[in-house]
């Protein structure tokens, strides 16, 4: 009985882990999608929306110890963050990746780890070596329900996380922009002949994509703490989920995500792999899905045309 | 003589069968045209039997062999060489180099010795092994008008001369039968009366063609018998004359007239 | 000052090694690997292990680590090679990580102490760069020299047709991935044997210094010299070993922080695919059928005479 609790407890924590790889994972899926290229500085972008939600918190809670303002705080940084990330993500996109539209397949992604490398190590310099702890905004007593403990952050990061699925689900179906998002992904050239300006999308699909890195990043900070090279394990992660879920779709980004999450959480326990090798797992199944199923779980196959 | 003969081929991609239980038979020493509307299969038809892709039935016989199935580098080294619709030359390498690549493997390879010796072989005697496939791929862009522009890069050359190129390098594999995906596609009248004459003397050299292209004039004028697909099926085959009368391949091409 | 000057020389012919590997596997066959840094651990362990713990020379470790990086090469590649471009680069960055996981893991120290190299009982020390100097880059001459003949053979040849383009390359009667494999466990073998020579270098392997960042250094590399020219790659590990130790150099190390080096490579990398992806030096140009002697070549290379043709 006490082992299927404690399992149950890392089912829980692995939804949680999840759903944060599946906001991250998001951002991966919807670039591939269109521009069929892994953005590799994505993982970075989510570190600097870490840091960022974390400076801006602190400036607005300042001395105050009211319990709402800290929630209230708590969203207004969250909100700059996805701003100043969705801007970042953009400027990135124009300055080394636009450029580069036409080139060699190899030549954006050099571009993208040239990218990932000077914003983590720009922000090692700006911030320091040292990690910081991102503050509960409310008291992280874990509320236990028969045997399961559940902490509110855990609570608040699944909250967020569907939120932000449900809108973003709801934006590519039943927007215009998300329409046109969708076209573009299925194919350019004929999408620019109905008049979708493929720039604007790419521009936005870069916006959306980073704004849900920032969200991730800053759900991710609570347990992970901030620091520099934040973005690469849990960015590599979130890669992975995408392409458990079948890279280039939406829903397969939230599956793999919660998948992978879950197989982390419960993989290690299950498989006595000691917790340090814990990372293993996701780059195990990665390997496993690429053999057995490369088109991940939603995905289609596609081939290259011959 | 049939050199290859396509038995009941399908392939489907999920729910579309792109090619259903087609029977292609290609004559030995002649023009072969694959003819047939836009989706039509023919690419499709072309990548299974050159081992780009896997039939989801049917059957590959080559020279009395079976050849379903088999990785496309095999099938290229037992005499079946192609070009592509949308021309894959080697960029960055030069014109000559590109023709030496189709001689890779005609230099060096012996059946006696393994893979990995020969490849030893081919490190230790790469002077030597380079002035030969140097010669022989001087040889090929001779017979193809190209040694002035023996060592620009591919992507540099004017579109007519990649076609050209293109070409020359799958023949230099001096294949039994080469397949040729719309070589006049995107050519101008005068260059395609090179590309004519370019398969006549091909033919001449006793290459089995196979041909797919849309230009009818080419195809009348220069095969001797035509296959034509339709949504994925053979609805004919013969001469061009009978081709040309064919009231199948007429309502293929124009539509029926009470549409 | 001067000591600086040796050390970046030392450093650049360690990593040119590494870069040369580097080279084979992304500059000739076009496959985006990142897992670097774990061939370079692979081969430093090798020679400590084999030095300090079994007390073998280190001449023997030499080949065993190209051998054991080669077979890790191979075991990483079999799985991963299948991958399309854009897969295989994460697939490796992960499995290099992974290697180096494993080597904190059983052991978050490391080694210290190994004992020297040793020729006909001269021990190549640190504090003699000079001779370690005519050491590493004796094998710097070497590996050149190898990979120079494999990159204008035909089986060179055919890893940039599969660079160039895989179906055109399947289309020539050229196995894909029995080439990349072959690649990937040559660059690997190489890789390997830099990591000796760090370690006979330092005396030290720590499991903290093969991190990512090595391998985004090779890469760059790579890329800033000219993907697929061995003497620019060789040269980019010059340069990039120059920026890592300017700072020291100048004696500003206290002023520069230690990441605006690797800023830097960032930027030489998203700059140089911008601008220059075919590097500084751009393709090797190799002719064919040029009956001109080795001699008669090199003269027409060396400055001041009029260059023939092409």
């Amino acid at each position: 009985m006490d082992t299927l609790i404690q399992y149950l407890q890392y089912f829980v924590n692995g939804i949680t882990l999840g759903s944060i790889y599946a906001l991250i994972a998001l951002g991966y899926t919807m670039v591939y999608g269109i521009l069929k290229f892994i953005n590799f500085a994505h993982g970075d972008i989510l570190m600097v929306g870490a840091y960022i939600g974390l400076l801006t918190y602190t400036a607005l809670l300042g001395s105050s110890t009211s319990a709402v303002w800290m929630l209230a705080a708590f969203f207004i940084a969250m909100i700059i963050s996805m701003a100043f990330c969705a801007l970042l993500g953009m400027f990135i996109e124009r300055v080394a990746y636009k450029p580069l539209r036409n080139a060699n397949r190899l030549a954006p992604l050099l571009s993208a780890i040239g990218v990932s490398f000077i914003l983590s190590n720009g922000a090692a310099w700006i911030f320091g070596a040292q990690s910081r702890r991102f503050p509960y905004p409310f008291d992280d007593t874990p509320i236990v329900i028969a045997g399961l403990s559940i902490t509110p952050h855990q609570i608040l990061t699944m909250a967020v996380s569907v939120i932000m699925m449900i809108v973003l689900t709801l934006f590519v179906n039943k927007t215009k922009m998300g329409k046109a998002m969708r076209a573009t992904s299925l194919d350019q050239s004929t999408s620019e002949l109905m008049g979708i300006d493929a720039n604007k999308i790419i521009s936005m699909t870069f916006a959306i994509g980073s704004a849900l890195a920032a969200v991730g990043g800053i759900l991710a900070s609570f347990d992970f703490r901030v620091y520099a090279s934040m973005g690469t394990m849990t960015g590599l992660k979130a890669f992975v989920a995408a392409v458990i879920g079948g890279i280039g779709n939406i829903q397969g980004a939230m599956i793999g995500g919660i998948l992978l999450g879950v197989l982390e959480s419960i993989g290690a326990p299950l498989l006595g792999i000691p917790s340090a090798l814990r990372d293993t797992i996701a780059f195990a199944a990665l390997i496993i899905i690429l053999l057995v199923r490369p088109e991940g779980i939603l995905g289609k196959n596609e081939r290259e045309k011959v | 003589m049939r050199i290859l003969e396509a038995q009941e081929v399908t392939k489907a991609f999920g729910g579309v069968v792109a090619v259903n239980k087609v029977n292609f038979n290609v004559e030995q020493g002649l023009v072969n045209g694959l003819i047939g509307p836009n989706g039509a299969g023919k690419t499709t038809l072309f990548n299974q039997i050159t081992g780009m892709d896997v039939p989801t039935s049917g059957k590959i016989i080559f020279d009395g062999n079976d050849i379903t199935g088999l990785p496309a580098w095999k099938i290229s080294r037992l005499g079946i060489a192609r070009t592509f619709q949308n021309i894959r030359l080697y960029n960055d390498l030069t014109v000559v180099e590109n023709v030496m690549m189709g001689l890779h493997f005609k230099v060096g390879s012996d059946p006696f010795h393994h893979r990995l010796a020969q490849a030893f072989r081919s490190y230790f005697n790469a002077g030597k092994e380079n002035r030969e496939l140097y010669t022989r791929a001087l040889e090929w862009l001779e017979f193809f008008n190209l040694t002035h522009v023996k060592d620009e890069f591919a992507r540099n050359l004017p579109y007519g001369n990649q076609r050209e190129l293109e070409i020359a390098r799958a023949l230099a594999s001096e294949p039994k039968i080469l397949f040729l995906d719309e070589p006049a596609a995107g050519m101008n009248p005068a260059e395609t009366e090179h590309l004519m004459k370019i398969i006549n003397r091909i033919k001449e050299h006793g290459v089995t063609v196979v041909l797919i292209e849309h230009d009818m004039k080419l195809v009348m004028n220069i095969c001797d018998n035509i296959t034509v697909l339709s949504f994925g099926q053979k609805i004919a085959e013969g001469t061009p004359e009978e081709i040309k009368s064919n009231p199948l391949v007429i309502e293929a091409y124009l539509g029926r007239e009470d549409d | 000052m001067l000591n600086f000057f040796l050390l970046i020389i030392i450093y650049a012919g360690i990593y040119a090694l590494m870069a040369i590997g580097q080279n084979c596997i992304t500059g000739n066959t076009g496959m985006l690997s990142l897992c670097h840094a774990g061939f370079f651990c692979i081969g430093s362990y090798t020679t400590a292990i084999m030095c300090k713990t079994f007390g073998l020379p280190f001449w023997f470790s030499l080949p065993v680590a190209a051998i054991i990086s080669g077979f890790v090469g191979f075991l990483i590649g079999v799985p991963t090679l299948r991958l399309k471009g854009d897969y295989l680069c994460i697939a490796t960055l992960g499995l290099g990580e992974i290697i180096r996981n494993i080597a904190t893991n059983v052991n978050p120290v490391g080694m210290m102490s190994v004992p020297r190299a040793e020729l006909f009982g001269y021990q190549f020390s640190s504090r003699n760069k000079f001779t370690f100097i005519l050491l590493i880059w004796f094998f710097v001459a070497v590996a050149y020299i190898l990979f120079r003949q494999l990159a204008h053979s035909r089986i060179g040849r055919a890893m940039i047709a599969v660079r160039e383009d895989e179906v055109a390359a399947q289309s020539n009667g050229i196995n894909v991935t029995k080439y990349k494999i072959g690649a990937f466990i040559l660059g690997a073998g190489v890789g390997g044997t830099a990591g000796c020579f760090a370690t006979a270098y330092t005396l030290t392997v720590q499991p903290s210094s093969f991190t990512f960042m090595v391998s985004v250094m090779v890469l760059c590399m790579v890329v800033l010299g000219g993907m697929g020219n061995l003497a620019g790659v060789i040269l980019g590990a010059f340069i990039i070993e120059f920026i890592s130790y300017f700072p020291q150099l100048v004696g500003l190390s206290s002023v520069i922080p230690a990441q605006a080096s690797q800023i830097i490579y960032g930027l030489v990398l998203v700059v140089m695919m911008i601008c220059r992806p075919q590097g500084i030096l751009g393709r090797d140009k190799y002719r064919y059928g040029d009956p001109r002697t080795f001699t008669q070549k090199l003269s027409a290379r060396l400055p001041g005479r009029k260059k023939e043709g092409v």
